[in-house]
């Protein structure tokens, strides 16, 4: 690991202005994953900004009968609290299904958002990756992709968001508070704060240098059935090959409302709003499932070994759907 | 860096470079040489402390992090002449075969039984508002995070299962 200066921030604030301020600077809460990359020297900050013991770490009711989950509370405190398990199932389910025990204990709500990829390449500072060395090329492209994005990748870079946690949330409308280092404050839709690769993999959010996430809020719950289900390589402690949030309302046999986001598949958390809208007064069927999945997976591509992802995605879209609106958990 | 670890009930000055790991601390500085180095990037578990009564990967967070924290190892759960009931259990169903995994499965269980206790549903609960139960499956799961190169599973599962029960 590089020497790093480490410094305790007394503030969110102080936080914010140390983060602009100083370079190469990372903020360290949970640190589950920017430790673990910056033992293998992917991440090198030169300044580490400790704001674990900011107070940040409570989950409240917002006026609009919403929650206001700090950006310090646990993964573990978060699928626990009784308001997130009786009102936002989806999202108890989804943080259940990542990670371990230990790590849920350590990870945080703003860190779980801001982790990140499990690329093998990104990880092997041996091969080339555009995210860790801008220009050096993407040895996913043509190597191993099992794990890799079929939407929303680019031409430089392949490699798919890890968080379940955050597929959930953007099922739920959630928003990002963000605080800068001139004191201003910001609330960023949950789909507009990670970029698509495009040219510039290694630019992933729309943050600026400082810029602190000191809350996620949650509209007022949405009715209907929560199902989070994630397709991995073994039952617990492994990452999505694909997943599916589903939050899907049926009134008089007919979806009344749906609501469907998706992990494993994209550089970013993705929500298909088009497909939601189109299942929207229809009564459900296999068919009906089958022209959903046509439209997520229109612009879907494989690289080789990630091709199965797109057979997958078909049939975990039409599992879910039967489940929601049969019934099932 | 100068700080002070409350560690298995005793305060302990140290002054480690900040790159430092409380695994590393541990094993290194303070000769706790019970919680062990699998993989260092939390995905075996041998490494697995309480802090402030949760589990914790040790290796995959700073000691410089934790002054003013309770942190427990393996060597504050039980003595050789006064095992947890997870040590005596462990002991008495062989859940081990080299036993280099051991120290972090049972501080894993040691908290994980709190968990249940306090009513956190698991991925594989089916109700997510009701008690958990202590079955097999929901062990098996909750306990994904400590790795047994031997495979001493079943064994492992019966010896938390007995501690559970007498508890619950």
């Amino acid at each position: 690991m590089r020497p790093f200066d480490y410094q305790r921030a007394p503030s969110a604030q102080a936080a914010a202005e140390l983060g602009a301020a100083a370079p190469a600077s990372r903020f360290i809460a949970g640190g589950t994953n920017l430790l673990d990359l910056m033992k293998i020297e992917v991440e090198r900050p030169e300044t580490l900004i400790d704001i674990s013991r900011l107070p940040l770490d409570t989950i409240e009711q917002t006026d609009e009968g919403g929650l206001r989950i700090g950006a310090l509370v646990t993964n573990s405190d978060l699928a626990a609290d009784p308001r997130v398990r009786r009102d936002y199932a989806v999202l108890s389910r989804a943080l259940l299904a990542g990670a371990s025990g230990q790590l849920r204990n350590k990870a945080t709500t703003g860190g779980n958002l801001l982790q990140r990829t499990r690329c093998y390449y990104f990880y092997n500072p041996a091969m080339p990756c555009n995210k860790r060395d801008p220009g050096s090329g993407c040895a996913a492209l043509e190597g191993e992709n099992r794990i890799h994005a079929i939407l929303g990748a680019s031409a430089h870079c392949i490699a798919t968001h890890p968080s379940d946690m955050a597929v959930a949330m953007l099922a739920l409308d959630a928003r990002v508070e963000v605080l800068a280092a001139d004191g201003s404050t910001r609330t960023i839709a949950l789909g507009d704060l990670h970029r698509l690769p495009g040219e510039t993999p290694h630019i992933e959010t729309t943050l600026n240098d400082g810029d602190l996430i000191t809350a996620v809020t949650l509209p007022a719950p949405p009715g209907g059935r929560h199902i989070y289900r994630k397709v991995r390589d073994r039952a617990s402690f492994a990452f999505a090959l694909t997943s599916v949030a589903a939050v899907v309302e049926l009134v008089d046999g007919r979806i009344a409302t749906a609501r469907l986001a998706f992990g494993g598949l994209a550089p970013k958390p993705w929500r298909d709003r088009a497909v939601e809208e189109a299942l929207v007064g229809q009564a459900p069927s296999p068919a009906l499932w089958q022209r959903a999945a046509d439209m997520v997976l229109g612009e879907a591509q494989g690289h080789g070994s990630n091709d199965f992802k797109i057979p997958l995605v078909r049939r975990t879209l039409a599992s879910v759907l039967d489940a929601a609106c049969a019934g099932e958990k | 860096m100068q700080m002070t670890l409350a560690i298995n009930g005793a305060d302990h000055a140290l002054d480690v470079d900040p790159r430092t790991s409380l695994l590393d601390v541990l094993r290194d500085h303070l000769d706790l040489t019970g919680s062990k180095k699998g993989c260092d990037h939390g995905q075996c578990g041998a490494c697995t402390v309480l802090l402030n009564g949760r589990r914790i990967n040790s290796c995959l967070t700073l000691a410089v992090m934790h002054e003013g924290d309770e942190i427990v190892t393996i060597e504050g759960l039980g003595t050789p002449d006064a095992l947890s009931p997870l040590q005596a259990a462990f002991v008495a169903h062989d859940g081990y075969q080299c036993g280099y995994c051991t120290p972090g499965q049972i501080c894993s269980a040691t908290a994980m039984l709190a968990e249940i206790k306090a009513g956190w549903p698991s991925h594989v609960s089916d109700d997510l508002e009701g008690a958990p139960e202590l079955s097999a499956a929901e062990i098996s799961e909750r306990m994904s995070g400590n790795i047994c190169r031997c495979s001493a599973y079943p064994n492992i599962v019966d010896a938390i299962a007995d501690v559970g029960r007498d508890r619950s």
